[in-house]
């Protein structure tokens, strides 16, 4: 079994994560260590494993082997005495995941209920908060987003970028220890992908803890720490953003970044 | 020959003008047992359409069972083997259906009782398969929302999936209660006193069968067509292009919602 973490301000520990789909194995060994504060920027081609990835972090997907601690605690598993993993029980794992934001590369913000209802959901039906309590919330995260305009809208009367930025709003307002962004500008017009950016570079300077899946260099160039290249379910290189843009070790990193540049 | 219209016109009218009070009193049976079978369906098939989905093949196997042994068999069958048959088949030491049954301060047949029963489980069935389908017509990514932010599956069914998928099962939905109001005619085949029973007694009383069926029939038609006013109207506030800035068709599935949403 492996060690505890060395480092107590690592917030989030993946080791030796491996994920099959059928016959095809989509995570080959994925280990990543990041800290707290830190702004992590995944890239890599389609199909290399990048949203899978994000997705066994808050248990989204299980995971075939590796362990994944969020915050010290191993994510969706226990340890049994035998040294096998048990899953936990869905309720510890809808726990675990409330402390972690997940922002959709589609929004999937629910379209029966206003931004502010979206919002408020999770803090007043999960964790049990007075309604009052969450507006006051839900409004000043409204505002950080540049949406306080727009509490009563329903999702249909919004933009992509608006949703978006109603979505990161929503999985800020349960309070995360870290949020995980699944290519959260690739689905939205050129004209928006910049308000969205800005909210996130924001949330970065403002020390929130982020993984950030995107292909957008500009936004790793300015607030990622570090950028990690995925490719065939391995990560192939890591280092700090200059890297990337200055000597990439591998030819497949070249040949991506040359691609998307 | 020529063939020619040949009804008295006059009992037909009086049938339809002035009916006495037995049948306002079957009429007001037939509408109760259509409606708590309904409810009662609604409920079973919603159970039923979880268990479909559930992650445990043997409940999955049960709900599939349900679904198959009711749908492929005939209503009338299901309705004598519940009223004249469920007794016996489990064997149970007291009349699960007694002659009559205090509930409530009314006295109920029991024939009216395993009717209900009967229509209620078939219709679950239906509505079982109707549920599914809205909730399957509903993107995952909304469940995956909603457990991402710590919701537990029970939960983002009742406050995410369930006031989507509402919006498909909602006019299904009309339909089959519209099929219900006509179904419950058959049980006057166990001895409820409902429309079609009191149809038949005046009949067998007065062989006249011409003008006892249609005047019966025209009340069927009544409520059928109430019930068609009613749901036009549920539809129409459902209707993607009734849209209003009250945000519009999602607007009206959560007014359509059980409780209020906060
Ligand atoms: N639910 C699933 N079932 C089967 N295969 C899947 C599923 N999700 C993803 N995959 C496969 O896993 C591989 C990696 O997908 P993904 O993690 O979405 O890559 P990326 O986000 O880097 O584009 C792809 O080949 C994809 O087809
Ligand atoms: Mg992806």
């Amino acid at each position: 079994m492996e060690e505890p973490l060395a480092s107590s301000s690592a917030i989030l520990d993946a080791r030796d994560v491996h994920k099959r789909f059928g016959h095809n194995e989509v995570l080959r060994g994925v280990s990543l260590q990041v800290q707290r504060g830190e702004v992590v920027c995944i890239i890599g081609p389609s199909g290399s494993g990048k949203t899978t990835f994000l997705r066994c972090l808050n248990h989204l997907e299980r995971i075939d082997s590796g362990r994944i601690e969020v915050d010290g605690k191993m994510i969706g598993y226990r340890d049994c005495p035998n040294g096998t993993l048990a899953e936990l029980p869905a309720k510890e794992v809808a726990r675990q995941r409330a402390e972690i934001g997940f922002v959709f590369q589609r929004f999937n913000l629910w379209p029966h209920m206003t931004a502010l209802e979206n919002i408020i959901e999770a803090p007043v039906h999960v964790r049990g908060e007075r309604e009052r309590d969450a507006v006051a919330v839900a409004e000043r995260l409204l505002a950080r987003v540049g949406l306080q305009d727009k509490r009563d809208a329903y999702p249909s009367k919004l933009s992509g970028g608006q949703q978006q930025r109603v979505a990161i709003a929503r999985a800020l307002a349960m309070r995360p220890k870290l949020m995980l962004f699944d290519e959260a500008t690739s689905a939205l017009d050129p004209e928006t992908v910049g308000e969205v950016l800005a909210v996130m570079a924001e949330l970065a300077a403002d020390g929130m803890t982020m993984i950030c899946v995107t292909h957008e260099m500009g936004f790793a160039r300015e607030a990622a720490n570090r950028v990690v290249m995925m490719d065939q379910g391995v990560i192939l290189e890591e280092g700090p953003p200059q890297h990337f843009f200055t000597n990439p070790t591998h030819e497949r990193t070249r040949q991506f970044l040359s691609k998307i540049l | 020959m020529v063939p020619a219209i040949n009804a008295d016109w006059s009992i037909v009218a009086e049938r339809i003008f002035s009916p006495d009070a037995i049948f306002w009193r079957a009429l007001a049976t037939t509408v109760t047992i259509a409606v708590v079978a309904q409810v009662a369906g609604v409920l079973l098939g919603l159970l039923s359409a979880l268990a479909g989905l559930s992650r445990f093949w043997p409940i999955r196997a049960l709900a599939a069972a349900y679904v198959l042994v009711i749908r492929g068999t005939p209503l009338i069958v299901q309705i004598f083997f519940v009223f004249y048959g469920v007794n016996l088949f489990l064997g149970l030491p007291f009349n699960l259906f007694p002659r009559e049954v205090e509930i409530l301060g009314l006295t109920i047949p029991g024939a009216a009782i395993a009717g209900t029963v009967a229509l209620a489980i078939n219709e679950g069935a239906y509505m079982s398969e109707i549920i599914r389908a809205g909730i399957q017509s509903v993107d995952p990514g909304q469940m995956e929302a909603a457990l991402s932010v710590g919701m537990t599956r029970p939960l983002a069914m009742r406050r995410i999936v369930l006031p989507q998928a509402a919006r498909v099962i909602v006019p299904p939905l009309g339909n089959e209660f519209n099929g219900m109001i006509k179904n419950t005619s058959l049980l006057a085949f166990i001895g409820v006193y409902e429309m079609f029973f009191d149809a038949e007694v005046h009949y067998s009383t007065t062989f006249k069968p011409v003008e006892y069926f249609l005047a019966v029939a025209f009340w069927y038609l009544v409520l059928t067509t109430i019930w068609t006013l009613i749901q036009m109207q549920i539809e129409r506030r459902l209707n993607p292009a009734e849209e209003t800035r009250e945000g519009g068709v999602m607007a009206r599935v959560r007014r359509l919602q059980w409780g209020r949403a906060h």
